[in-house]
């Protein structure tokens, strides 16, 4: 079947099977590759991606359900410059692997779309279909909250790591984080 | 000869960028906080994983697997495959019976250890719910699933081989029915007094405390399933092999000697890999099969695993029954220990699955002085995935049984746990320490961890709240678990694995290339997957040579361009990897030393080195940086006579002794007793890794451990029905918790320097999820402690909870003290161990 | 994992989706918004010939209001379900248990009709359903006829639907009076589906309860109405005459036995969970 989607702002226009999961278009079809696939089940949430603007997992969706829609991947976030969430992901060590990376900013983006100001807990809860098997999730959620902090125009949250070389001692060093 | 002139080639570079060479080093490396240089292609979706890589003409290979945990197989029929539109190639195991080889096992534990072939495909039999029967090659990914329902197997069922326990009793069916046994290995260990003598000559004084432990099996769930993808030249027999692995190094020789194509002829190269936690540590069978088709057939092949292969096809964790028995005398003095542990193998044995049991070995005894010490391990086959190293590898299962058995004692004692605890554990100016099972822990300071952890967690506090709770008889339960630890990691000294017959060395390679615009490029063998080794060796080198962090590029995973390596496990990256960068730079400066005291002629003796300088003593007008030198050593027109023109230095380390981090980790629990559920109220940790490289990425590497051990005590477990089916096949039934499951963690550090390894530095990876596991199950246990209960099994489900609740003869006032203490001897072990603390 | 092969229709009127999905056949299979079904054939467990997908079926999607009743078009998103007005004002336990399905990127894709027609007794919202008295709408080749919530969950994973009717619509009667709500899940994680879930709606007069409706998640092959504990709970002016009235939760049911629970142990659950979102929705806090 014929699908006509904008990702990441340039319009395509392929010929699917009507099976082809929206993952494995993007993926193979587009060679969009920054979305990776991680479960079968729809529970870790790797290949979440915007559609329309809303957190989809784009594996649990067929290529032909997106027909007409726009898509937007992590490759597509940064407009120029990084977009917040991502400059506080680097900032607040949100990721070690990177696996879960795009789908979790993907997710954060559209929490914070619907919830600028997000409690400690409604972050987590936000985030509740994105595993993560590296971080055990704080600095994923400091990075969102420092990016959700950064999006309201209130700057973001003091980072964890040091520009200078003579911080009088590492972050955290002697003290609880 | 002016500077100018000697820049030769590289003048006009230099004339575009005239920092390049004058970029003065701000210092200040070890111990900073460094943004992680890993991080910008991550977090724009720019990374190379192993399923992003395609090539011309690339075909999609699938792998049939059994659906049965034991049985013969029949016939294998794949014509009817071959006849889709878009099939390339299907193959059983009898097509490349010939050409696939066994997987290799690298740990023969002992000599006479049962070690069963283990084709990539089953010929004759399939042993566990997942074994490869067949592999199908299609143009596309869709079209090769296709083809594996078109291929016809015919089975005839054998006995499923499940428990542990019923595989060693007498005329138990078999999982290698030529081997006559399902026993794989006995391993016995006694070092120290003899403990039988020691518990008998201590009397009526001695107290015994025997538990059995279950750890239970779990899946490593790294978040990147496996994958490969071979590129072959056929006319020249070379294979440039991609793996999502953690150790592309291992991986080529033994690509080489289980396919017989030579090792020379055989590039691996691990591009980004998203998490291993030991499940790449591996040979596996898709790796094999991937590169014996794509000789066959001449063309690139590529695999990739789905979360549901890979809860079948990779390897578990875990899995032991630990039969433990701990002796003191009445003053809480500890004796001896005593265990006996069951290690399920699962049907075959991978790169180093005997070896985890023996890995746990020496970590019983823990922190703690005792005379005597007996280890027995049997290590058993089953028809299940077989099982290898998983994040800890053989010292979570330790330390979780002392630590817990250690409050056991405590509570049988009378004693208050972090006392016992302090009484017995070695002080800090006893180090270095011998410890019973031979070790010795090189440094050390359980006091100053301890102490800190305590400060930070409020444990009287808490203690108040939990009387309160426990008087009034709140459906809340309040518990406090602590763990103490250590580990061995660094892994390893090379003799020291051959004394327990690993089959290869634990030495890792490092080389440091000075560019001629001063840029440094380093390779490693260690292979990272996740933790930020770029950044930390980048900050290591930077220190050394005195060049600016951004100079400095770090190459690895290629056995081309980082051709030697021992690669990533055992928390070794920092502690053997970054030793070997670190001495490596020691080399590159003594030939800069000897070339900047040529340049400024003056004795090489009266060369000072600081912040990426050469100065002459007393003349600190003359001097050069270590930028000029690589340049001049470049150039190569004003050298000392004889001298090789290259700064280029390898260095290949093998460390003299494990390193021992510790830590002291401390979590309160709210037990909602009418559910059953558990919520983790407070998590403190304090964990001693000598030397600090970067805080920021040691903070992360705490985090992610501990929730992994969180995950063990509470919500993970692989599930085995009686006929050896996986039940938690998916996500859906195997819980790896997520963000609203796991609590905030309050990590602190202390600082006690390693003094086996130049940097102090002792690793991190695997400290987490030692600790908390053990942290959270006394907690739930000393929660649940006035009911009577005294062992809940892993996971502590909310369903397993209230069973113990309601089962409980102890009944179910909390305020009670039924079953409180009395009698102790060496045969009140079986006794209902409870008491209101 | 990868789907098998299956033809694809995407009709654009629910009256095109009905001939479409005649024409299909038996092996046809009704595509909501998927976020069941699609897991379902990708680790093939599901082998359908044709998916007639109702994502482009405008007039099945958005909520209005009929007289003293809402209704909710059957492929209106979890999402969309959550921020409602008119929902969040007269079905406001439909929006608490919502709230909990899966989590926020499934329930951007996952419809309100298709969760009902999956018919999963470990789903929370049928259980809501029933405990509101909703009405099911479905329309097929014969036209259109409407189905009462008890009537509508047959068995595990099976309706009343036939193979050729579409779930179009469902009816859930305003809530009249002093309601109070609460949806009670209990799961070991928070992704995961509910052990056992209770949905609570109880409407008080003078202090007392006066009303109670009780919808039971996971507590058998069919959501549950918990009856006895219904009227047990009129006249009920305090916790320990709520508790009372939770013990007979379990009664009549029959839990499954799996991974997650025993059947005891879910019994005891609803137990619990009923006493709690009884508590909760009456305002008595413990």
């Amino acid at each position: 079947m014929r699908v006509r989607m904008k990702v990441d702002g340039v319009t395509y226009e392929d010929e699917v099977e009507p099976r082809t999961l929206l993952t494995h278009h993007l993926r193979d079809g587009l060679g969009r590759v920054g979305t990776p696939v991680g479960c079968d089940t729809s529970n870790c949430g790797s290949c979440t991606v915007l559609v329309d603007g809303d957190s989809v997992k784009s594996c649990s969706l067929l290529a032909v359900q997106a027909d007409g829609a726009e898509v937007t991947t992590i490759q597509g976030l940064a407009d120029g410059e990084w977009h917040p969430v991502q400059k506080a992901f680097q900032e607040h060590h949100g990721l070690q692997c990177g696996y879960c990376t795009p789908g979790m900013i993907l997710a954060a983006v559209d929490l914070l779309k619907r919830n600028p100001d997000p409690s400690e807990d409604e972050v987590r809860h936000g985030l509740e279909g994105n595993l993560c098997r590296c971080t055990g999730y704080q600095n994923i959620v400091k990075s969102v909250l420092s990016a959700a902090s950064e999006m309201r125009g209130q700057g973001p949250l003091p980072g964890s790591f040091q520009d200078a070389p003579d911080a009088a001692e590492p972050a955290i060093a002697g003290a609880s984080s | 000869m002016t500077d100018q002139m000697d820049a030769g080639l590289v003048a006009g570079e230099i004339a575009e960028h005239p920092d390049a060479l004058s970029k003065p080093y701000a210092g200040g490396e070890l111990g900073r906080g460094r943004r992680r240089k890993e991080d910008a292609k991550l977090v724009t979706g720019q990374t190379n994983w192993t399923d992003n890589i395609t090539l011309p003409g690339l075909l999609h290979m699938a792998v049939l697997r059994s659906p049965m945990a034991h049985a013969r197989i029949v016939s294998v029929d794949v014509s009817a495959a071959l006849e889709m539109p878009g099939v390339i190639a299907a193959y059983s195991g009898a097509d490349l019976a010939e050409e696939q080889g066994a997987l290799p096992c690298a740990w023969p534990v002992t000599a006479d250890m049962v070690h069963p072939d283990h084709p990539p495909l089953a010929v004759d039999e399939v042993r566990y719910v997942g074994d490869g029967v067949a592999v199908v090659v299609a143009r596309d990914r869709y079209t090769a699933a296709d083809a594996l329902e078109a291929v016809a197997v015919e089975y005839e069922q054998l006995p499923p081989v499940v428990d542990m326990e019923a595989a060693i009793a007498e005329g138990a069916s078999l999982v290698h029915g030529d081997k006559g046994t399902n026993v794989c290995f006995r391993w016995p260990f006694a070092s120290g007094d003899s403990y039988a003598d020691t518990v008998a000559a201590a009397g009526d004084d001695a107290v015994v405390v025997k538990r059995r432990f279950r750890q239970q099996r779990l899946l490593p769930t790294a978040m990147e399933p496996r994958g490969v993808v071979v590129a072959p030249i056929a006319a020249a027999d070379e294979y440039t092999v991609y793996s999502a692995t953690q150790i592309p190094h291992i991986l080529r020789v033994m690509l080489a000697l289980v396919t017989g194509i030579g090792e020379h002829k055989i590039r691996v190269i691990a591009p980004d890999v998203g998490g291993g936690f030991g499940s790449k540590l591996n040979v596996y069978a898709e790796e094999v099969l991937a590169l014996v088709v794509a000789k066959r057939l001449g063309r690139p092949i590529k695999w990739t695993e789905s979360r549901s292969e890979n809860y079948q096809a990779t390897i578990h964790g875990r899995d032991q029954i630990q039969d433990i028995e701990i002796a003191a005398t009445k003053d809480g003095t500890l004796l001896g220990l005593k265990v006996e542990l069951l290690a399920d193998m699962g049907a075959y044995l991978q790169l180093v699955t005997p070896g985890i049991p023996i890995l746990g070995a020496f970590m019983f005894p823990a922190i703690y002085k005792m005379k005597a010490y007996d280890f027995h391990c049997t290590g058993v086959f089953t028809t299940k995935t077989p099982t290898d190293a998983y994040r800890g590898a053989g010292r979570p299962e330790a330390t979780y049984a002392i630590e817990r058995i250690m409050d056991e004692l405590a509570v049988e004692l009378g004693r208050d746990p972090l006392d016992l605890r302090k009484q017995n554990w070695i002080a800090h100016e006893e180090f270095p320490y011998d410890m019973v099972a031979g070790l010795t822990y090189d440094s050390g300071n359980y006091e100053a961890a301890t102490e800190k952890a305590e400060q930070m967690f409020d444990l009287a506090g808490l203690r108040a709240e939990q009387k309160r709770r426990r008087d009034s008889k709140d459906p809340v339960q309040l518990g406090i678990g602590i763990s103490t630890f250590t580990e061995m990691c660094g892994l390893a000294p090379s003799r020291v694995l051959g004394s327990l017959s690993y089959g290869a060395g634990g030495w890792e390679a490092a080389q440091i290339r000075m560019l001629p615009t001063g840029k440094v490029e380093v390779t490693s063998g260690a292979t990272p997957h996740g933790q930020g080794h770029h950044t930390a060796w980048s900050q290591i080198v930077a220190d050394a040579l005195g060049v600016p962090f951004d100079d400095v590029e770090i190459i690895t995973g290629d056995t081309d361009s980082s051709p030697k390596g021992m690669d990533t496990y055992g928390s070794r990256s920092l502690v053997v990897g970054g030793v070997a960068i670190h001495k490596a730079t020691a080399k590159v400066l003594e030939k800069a030393k000897r070339i900047a005291a040529h340049l400024l002629e003056a004795a090489e003796d009266d060369i000072e080195f600081a912040r990426g300088t050469f100065s002459v003593k007393g003349s600190p007008e003359a001097k050069k940086t270590i930028q000029e030198v690589a340049l001049a050593t470049f150039a190569a027109h004003n050298l000392p006579d004889g001298m090789e023109p290259s700064l280029d230095s390898d260095y290949v380390y093998d460390p003299e002794n494990f390193s021992y981090p510790h830590g002291t980790h401390l979590c309160a629990v709210e037990i909602d007793t009418e559910t059953g559920f558990t919520k983790i109220r407070r998590y403190v940790s304090v964990d001693d890794v000598g030397k600090v490289v970067n805080p920021v990425i040691v903070q992360g590497q705490v985090h992610g451990g501990i929730a992994q051990g969180i995950g063990q005590a509470l919500y993970e477990d692989a599930v085995y029905d009686a006929e050896g089916n996986l039940t938690t096949g998916s996500l859906v039934d195997y819980l790896v918790p997520a963000a609203p499951d796991l609590p905030h963690f309050e990590t602190g550090r202390t600082e006690t320097p390693a003094t086996s390894n130049p940097l102090g530095v002792k690793g991190v990876g695997e400290a987490g999820t030692i600790a908390s596991t053990p942290a959270v199950m006394n907690a739930v246990h000393d929660a649940l402690r006035p009911y009577g209960i005294r062992d809940i099994e892993m996971p502590a489900t909310p369903e397993r909870v209230w069973r113990a609740l309601h089962g409980s003869s102890a009944g179910r006032d909390p305020s009670g003290t039924v079953g409180l203490l009395g009698a102790s001897g060496p045969d009140t072990a079986g006794n209902a161990a409870g008491g209101a603390a | 994992m990868i789907p098998p092969a299956f033809d694809y229709v995407a009709p654009t009127t629910l009256a095109e989706a009905v001939a479409a999905l005649r024409e299909a056949g038996e092996d046809a299979k009704i595509l909501a918004g998927g976020q069941s079904l699609i897991p379902v054939l990708r680790l093939r467990l599901a082998f359908p010939t044709v998916l007639v997908d109702l994502g482009r079926v405008d007039e099945l999607r958005g909520v209005s209001e009929d007289a003293g009743t809402i209704v909710i078009g059957a492929m209106t998103r979890h999402s969309e379900v959550l921020e409602d007005p008119l929902i969040q004002q007269h079905a406001g336990l439909l929006v608490e248990a919502t709230a909990t399905v899966a989590d926020p990127a499934v329930r951007h894709r996952g419809t309100f009709g298709g969760a009902l027609a999956h018919a999963d007794p470990a789903g929370d919202l049928a259980a809501v359903a029933l405990a509101l008295d909703a009405e099911l709408v479905a329309e097929g080749p014969g036209g259109r006829r409407t189905i009462r919530a008890s009537e509508f969950f047959v068995d595990y994973l099976e309706t009343a639907l036939s193979p050729d009717e579409i779930l179009a619509a469902v009816r859930i009667p305003k809530l009249e009076g002093s309601w109070g709500y609460r949806y009670e899940k209990f799961s070991r994680v928070a992704q995961a589906w509910a052990i056992v879930g209770v949905a609570a709606a109880v409407r008080k007069e003078g202090g007392a309860i006066a009303e109670a409706r009780i919808g039971l998640t996971n507590m058998g092959s069919t959501p549950v109405r918990a009856t006895p504990v219904e009227s047990a709970l009129v006249g009920a002016s305090d916790l320990a005459a709520v508790q009372a009235a939770a013990a007979s939760a379990a009664d009549g049911t029959s839990p499954p036995s799996d991974l997650s629970g025993q059947a005891d142990y879910r019994a005891h659950l609803a137990r619990v969970l009923t006493g709690r979102a009884v508590a909760a929705a009456a305002g008595m806090s413990s």
